[in-house]
């Protein structure tokens, strides 16, 4: 079963991460074109990755930043500017059924996300209800080490392996220094490059194995072919390198076109990068989180009471979850407690 | 197979251990006999593992684990991984051999030089091993089918066919969970709905199973299963293998 999910999935996380919600939420991808959505209700928003020149209500709409939504406003996308792949967080995750683990859509398959198709006009999301970011007051909290200018050229790290002894140092060395080009066969199951051809030394076919994201294969011809979210679980070609995960990215916002150049790195530097990376998401995590906790008050009918401790002090709330059946569960200090929402009878916001 | 597995880099979060470089049985049930003892370990940031013929792929957290602590643990362990820690299991597919649901029987029969009742014979007499899945969700890659049957594929493959198709390409047989073109020589069909995304798990046959297609009788019989599981009362019998 491929892994399918988010081409640039760190940029998906990070939008997830923006608007408040788990980092596995079910978001929204634009491949080169995006949609124009009309919101129903108030949302909170993230657009990362690509910019696909979003705006709203004809503002012009920051990437990386929590947007705040009123309902009725329109979000439009008015072309590629950077990048290929445009991601729509929406706060509370789109809800859409899991399968097998996952919210993604396979689109080969028919089935996973929205009724296993690519979206039309006239669907309608929904998205869980967002356990509030009200008032986002804080800005730029992505570094620019991650809210880079993509352009049109380059550079891929990779790990040689798991067949690089199949190729021969001619091979190697060409596939290492020269230029290759993202040809339009190119989708969400792989990336076929043009460019010189890289040579073996007994043939391209192996006993089929597993495919890794990231995977650089090459048959026969001497054509890499990058394999992808959408790729086959196993593949019979020699395999000279793969792609580091951080990189992943850069390829998922490169259009055909774009240039590749590719430099060998070794497991030990990947790793160093991996959790480099790592850290600069958990940072803004922490961010977020920080400006999300706020001392805890109850407005019923109007009055507010402010939720303090038996010492008085006044204690700040993590909301955890807020159900469809408007229970709201929190956590303060050390307290876990709900709140039943009766429609009604009275008016609870917290 | 090799004297010692090999690791190869597949990336930042994933590697190989290549335990032989043929197709064979006993290095593919080694394979099989690995994965299921490194799930056993739990250790910490191992992701997934995915079996193919002769090599394992393991998938890892990099911020957790890295290829030379699977490796060590995998290295030190050598001779625990020789036999299955449970035993297989033998998936029955029930098939309609023949008819409009193998058109390509007589073909494979004649050009077997054999009669329709042997060629049913000979191939729902083998336990095929899955080698591995690949190729489509749910699609076995299946070993063991009796050469006497291996025959070519179609001249022209057909544009779809149907979902739970049973044939025969060259030397290998198998059988197709959804429906796709193929040039396959088909000889029978079964009821059972071999992948669906919403059950767990998914696929009814799984890599490091065995599979045995049991005939049935008559086409009564295929329909009746079939309403079976449209109702959701039929369950995929399932033998230890011996």
């Amino acid at each position: 079963m491929p892994v399918s999910g988010a081409m640039d999935s760190s940029a998906l996380r990070i939008g997830n991460i923006l608007v408040g919600n788990r980092d596995d939420a079910a978001g929204l991808e634009a491949t080169v074109i995006g949609p124009t959505i009309r919101f129903l209700v108030d949302a909170t928003i993230a657009i990362t990755g690509g910019d696909l020149g979003a705006i709203l209500d004809d503002e012009p709409l920051d990437l990386w930043e929590v947007t705040s939504v009123s309902a009725n406003s329109i979000l439009k996308f008015q072309g590629p500017r950077d990048g290929m792949r445009s991601y729509i967080a929406i706060g509370g995750g789109v809800q859409v059924p899991v399968l097998m683990g996952s919210r993604s859509t396979y689109i080969k398959g028919e089935f996973g996300g929205f009724k296993g198709r690519a979206l039309r006009e006239g669907d309608i999301l929904k998205a869980f209800i967002s356990p509030g970011y009200r008032n986002p007051e804080s800005f730029h909290l992505v570094p620019d080490s991650i809210r880079n200018v993509y352009g049109h050229d380059h550079t891929i790290r990779v790990i040689l392996g798991p067949q690089d002894t199949a190729f021969t140092p001619e091979g190697i060395s060409t596939f290492l220094s020269d230029e290759y080009t993202i040809s339009i066969h190119s989708d969400r199951m792989g990336y076929r490059l043009e460019g010189p051809v890289i040579s073996h030394n007994n043939g391209a076919d192996i006993i089929s194995d597993a495919t890794s994201p990231g995977s650089i294969q090459v048959p026969g011809d001497g054509a890499p072919i990058i394999l992808l979210a959408d790729r086959g679980t196993t593949g019979g070609y020699t395999k000279i390198a793969t792609v580091i995960s951080p990189d992943l990215r850069l390829l998922a916002q490169a259009l055909p076109g774009d240039k590749l150049r590719f430099v060998s790195v070794t497991p030990e530097e990947a790793r160093a990068i991996v959790l480099t990376e790592e850290a600069a998401i958990t940072m803004i995590q922490t961010k977020v989180n920080s400006s999300r906790n706020k001392p805890f008050a109850l407005v019923v009918n109007g009055k507010t009471h402010n939720v303090v401790s038996a010492e008085g002090e006044p204690m700040t709330a993590e909301f955890t979850s807020i159900s469809q059946k408007r229970r709201i569960e929190a956590s303060v200090g050390e307290f876990n407690f709900e709140i039943e929402i009766h429609h009604g009878e009275e008016d609870v916001s917290a | 197979m090799y004297n010692s597995p090999k690791f190869l880099n597949s990336g930042d979060s994933n590697f190989v251990v290549e335990l032989g470089d043929r197709i064979d049985v006993p290095t593919n049930r080694k394979v099989h006999n690995l994965a299921q003892w490194i799930g056993q370990q739990k250790m910490p940031g191992v992701l997934e593992l995915i079996p193919t013929y002769r090599s394992l792929l393991v998938s890892f957290d990099p911020n957790v684990t890295n290829l030379e602590t699977i490796q060590e643990v995998v290295l030190q362990s050598d001779g625990e991984y020789d036999s299955p820690s449970s035993p297989s299991a033998v998936v029955m597919i029930p098939t309609l051999y023949g008819g409009d649901y193998g058109p390509d029987i007589d073909y494979v029969a004649k050009n077997s030089g054999m009669t329709l009742d042997q060629v049913i014979e000979i191939h729902s007499g083998t336990d095929y091993m899955v080698y591995m899945m690949g190729f489509s969700p749910g699609f076995p890659y299946l070993g063991g089918l009796d050469s006497r049957l291996a025959t070519g594929r179609l001249d022209s493959p057909r544009s779809s066919i149907p979902a739970g198709s049973v044939g025969i390409a060259d030397d290998q047989t198998g059988v197709y969970p959804i429906a796709s073109p193929g040039g396959w020589q088909l000889i029978g069909r079964t009821p059972v709905v071999l992948f669906a995304p919403e059950t767990d798990p998914p696929a009814v046959i799984n890599a490091g199973d065995f599979v045995r297609f049991v005939p049935l009788n008559s086409e009564e019989e295929y329909l009746e299963i079939k309403e079976k599981i449209e109702t959701g009362k039929f369950e995929v019998n399932k033998e230890q293998k011996s």
